[in-house]
């Protein structure tokens, strides 16, 4: 952020008091500025920009004015349809499911952690030294990136059927971009001392890996693990939704028949079990790192 | 001279076996076998598996854009509902985060305030898009909401941290000439915390448009709606458009945000 200049306030004699007298009456008249005019065209632009999209999208988007004027009258008659919630359902058939879906999260996490390590191994620049193997496992990152956990699911039930077969395969290959990728880049950060070290005593590859890059990795992958493990409850909780088993299963079936109080209850239910693992992984975070 | 040495090599292996970690990777093992059998994961069933995805891929290929009209109009609505979502967000999270924040509100309005952040932030954005699809019907605005509500449990519980991580230095001189509330914000905390709450509406500018073309699959909106007709029909070449379209979409996204970011800088 740069000021306007003031012209004349830094001449040559402004040491001399007489010179900072004379400037400072003229000076104090005139307007500071916090940014140039060209600064000020960029930030209305941006502004303009924003406000111009915002305009397009209410004034283009296809939102039906009697759903809108109803909303809070039917939010309202679906709360209340919701309470009580009926608890008496939670067990056994919530209960199941649930289980099932925490399977499902970290099965799929601990799935992808092995099919995570040798894609990072080729993305990491100091391990691999070839450009074409690291753009290849860069792109193969970046796929499973994009692709949303939802849209595996759907590739996974056209697959493996319906079950939670498939629900684990999304989890996993929706992971290996995220887990592969923060990954690569620890093994980047690497001291290179240690594997050095290793290679001038003649340790074979694996030794290097195991004993000179391992431990400088160690923190970062499980840090990572239980990052993506807490994320990776949270995305199995809906996959059923595709049929790719676990809770939302359930949630869909309780939907289905408009039996809302069950649907509270299954709420209820993926709510405590994701503020519990927040819980615990901050726990386990704060004492491994 | 070299016994000394020999023993002292013995004395202290290099790589002593760490037992506990050891017994920790097996427990994992352990549990990764009894989790597969668990979820009914059979050697028999990948192998019908690689199968179908063969026949899956073929299908797939090559991608048809026949019926590119559709996939151009899911993807607009996609990026409306991104776009609207991200504005409500924005909007509703400076509120809440400032009322989240500890430094600055008094327990009895900070409690409840992180309560709902987190409430926000726990249920799936799907999930909150089914409830709004029941609530308020089918179509654009249900996603829109759904979307607003994930936005604020992102931005506000990220603002408010902000916030508390503010210098107070600030906040008392401003205060100490007798400023009201309003100015106090303006003036001495707001310009803190300003490039940071702008990095994180970025960062959510980016994954609402992701989710966005995704909350249609349980009909509120956007291209997630016709690829989920599409894999319904079985029309995997169209899937296979929709999917080329949207991660090409996602992508451009993600080159003009980091160039944002870059020029901010």
């Amino acid at each position: 952020m740069s000021t306007q200049p003031i012209d004349g306030g830094r001449s040559g004699d402004a040491a001399s008091t007489g010179g900072v007298n004379r400037v400072g009456s003229t000076s104090l008249a005139r307007e500071w500025q916090r940014f140039t005019p060209g600064q000020r065209i960029g930030r209305w632009l941006v502004w303009l920009g924003m406000v111009a999209a915002c305009v397009w999208a209410i004034r283009s988007i296809d939102i039906i004015p009697e759903f809108l004027a109803d909303a809070p009258e039917q939010m309202a008659d679906l709360l209340v349809r919701m309470w009580p919630p009926n608890l008496a359902h939670y067990y056994p058939t919530v209960h199941g499911a649930l289980v099932e879906t925490i399977h499902i999260a970290t099965l799929g996490t601990l799935m992808s952690l092995g099919l995570a390590l040798p894609v990072a191994l080729l993305a990491a620049r100091n391990v691999c030294r070839s450009r074409v193997l690291n753009t290849l496992a860069q792109l193969i990152l970046v796929s499973s990136r994009t692709v949303n956990s939802l849209v595996w699911a759907l590739i996974f039930v056209a697959v493996f059927g319906p079950g939670p077969a498939a629900g684990t395969f999304a989890i996993a290959f929706r992971s290996i971009g995220f887990v592969g990728k923060l990954l690569a880049e620890a093994m980047e950060e690497a001291a290179p001392g240690p594997l050095e070290a290793l290679r001038a005593t003649g340790a074979p590859w694996g030794s290097v890996m195991l004993k000179g890059l391992w431990p400088q990795v160690q923190p970062a992958f499980w840090g990572v693990a239980l990052f993506r493990w807490d994320i990776n409850l949270r995305e199995s909780a809906v996959l059923g939704l595709v049929g790719a088993g676990g809770i939302g299963v359930v949630l869909d079936d309780a939907i289905n028949f408009f039996h809302w109080d069950r649907v509270a209850t299954i709420l209820l239910a993926i709510l405590v079990v994701v503020l519990l693992a927040e819980v615990v992984v901050t726990r386990i975070r704060t004492k491994l790192l | 001279m070299s016994a000394p040495a020999a023993t002292g090599l013995r004395q202290g292996d290099a790589f002593p076996p760490n037992w506990p970690a050891r017994l920790g990777l097996l427990a994992l093992a352990v549990y990764a076998a009894y989790a597969t059998t668990q979820l009914d994961i059979t050697w028999a069933r990948l192998g019908t598996g690689m199968g179908e995805a063969a026949r899956f891929l073929a299908r797939m290929f090559p991608p048809n854009f026949a019926r590119w009209e559709l996939l151009v109009e899911g993807l607009v609505e996609s990026l409306q509902i991104a776009v609207l979502a991200s504005a409500a967000g924005i909007l509703l999270s400076l509120p809440l985060g400032l009322m989240a924040a500890r430094n600055l509100s008094p327990w009895f309005v900070s409690g409840p305030t992180r309560a709902f952040i987190a409430v926000c932030r726990s249920l799936h954005y799907v999930i909150v898009a089914i409830m709004f699809v029941k609530a308020i019907g089918f179509g654009a605005l249900a996603g829109m909401a759904a979307l607003t509500i994930a936005s604020m449990g992102f931005i506000a519980k990220l603002f408010a941290e902000a916030i508390e991580e503010i210098s107070m230095k600030q906040v008392e001189a401003v205060r100490a000439t007798g400023a009201p509330a309003a100015s106090v914000l303006i003036y001495a905390v707001l310009p803190q915390v300003a490039s940071r709450f702008v990095g994180f509406c970025l960062y959510q500018l980016d994954s609402n448009l992701r989710n966005s073309t995704l909350v249609g699959i349980v009909g509120a909106g956007g291209i997630g709606g016709t690829l989920f007709a599409a894999f319904k029909r079985f029309d995997y070449d169209f899937v296979c458009a929709i999917l080329l379209a949207t991660i090409a979409l996602i992508f451009l996204a993600e080159v003009v945000s980091g160039r944002i970011r870059a020029a901010m800088r």
